[in-house]
């Protein structure tokens, strides 16, 4: 069978040393998402006002990827105007 | 393109204004989504559309759920980048099925030995003991389904929702899974005497 390499390893380590007991789900990190998006869009500290939205971002691959494009589409209609 | 205030689009959208303030909506969706999947050579402006107009059905559907904590077309755009990505998901994972090695798991995946050449002596000695032990507690302290989902996750790469629908659940209930895991885990390796500090510096990523 396949192992996992080093640096997998390492961030599964880390993501089970690290688990929090009041960590939120994809469903609560979807709703609040906007708000936070916005946050970070206005310069805000939004990791700081939503930490279980930023915890669940860097835990989770699949919304960090949504986050990372929502803000992405919002900067540039930001900057263009639209 | 009419400026809308949130109440003006939540307005139109529900009375005789409704067909133009669709026709905006598309239009800000389809350039949005153009720009949050900037870089992907994979799309054309139909597929964009295609994502846009699904993304409209459920806006309206979910009109009533949006409380107003931001601008609506943020929350409009975050549920357009939401269908894009299950949809890219969908078309990227469609021929793969979980492993066949998934489909008995024990706790093989994890490595009985590791070549880091940045951990010196004493962390290479925290390491096998720790590694001895992550073994020995996954067999015994996670179900089928959890290991399952761990080696589909971490050796296969394959995304939360996609190994969530080759499971019958969805990504939510999934990451619930992992989390009740990863909780059972640690809990056992602090009855187990391994310190939570040393094994961080021991893989510190």
């Amino acid at each position: 069978m396949m192992t996992l390499d080093l640096d997998t390893l390492k961030r599964m380590v880390h993501g089970i040393i690290t688990t929090r007991p009041d960590e939120i789900g994809c469903d609560e990190c979807f709703e609040q998402l906007d708000r936070f998006v916005e946050m970070t869009l206005a310069g805000k500290n939004a990791a700081e006002a939503m930490p279980l939205v930023q915890d669940h971002l860097e835990r989770c691959r699949d919304c960090r990827e949504e986050f990372e494009a929502l803000l992405a589409a919002l900067r540039a209609r930001l900057i263009g105007g639209g | 393109m009419t400026e809308r205030t949130n109440q003006e689009w939540l307005t139109a959208l529900r009375g005789p204004g409704r067909d133009e303030a669709l026709v905006d909506l598309r239009a800000l969706l389809v350039r949005g989504l153009g720009y949050a999947l900037a870089g992907r050579s994979d799309l054309d402006d139909s597929a964009l559309e295609d994502f846009a107009q699904e993304a409209l059905l459920k806006i309206l559907a979910g009109l009533d759920s949006f409380r107003g904590e931001s601008r609506f077309i943020t929350w409009a755009q975050k549920i357009a980048v939401r269908v894009a990505f299950t949809e890219l998901r969908h078309r990227r994972w469609r021929d793969v099925s979980l492993d066949e090695m998934t489909g008995n798991p024990d706790s093989d995946f994890i490595p009985s030995t590791l070549v880091d050449p940045s951990a010196g002596p004493e962390q290479q000695a925290i390491q096998r003991v720790f590694l001895s032990t992550l073994r020995r507690i996954i067999t015994e302290e996670l179900t089928d389904r959890q290991r399952q989902a761990l080696v589909a996750l971490r050796i296969q790469g394959m995304p939360l929702e996609e190994v969530a629908r080759r499971m019958s659940t969805n990504r939510n209930a999934l990451y619930k899974l992992l989390h009740d895991a990863r909780q059972r885990l640690l809990k056992r390796m602090m009855a187990e005497g391994l310190s939570p500090k040393d094994m961080l510096a021991a893989f510190e990523p």
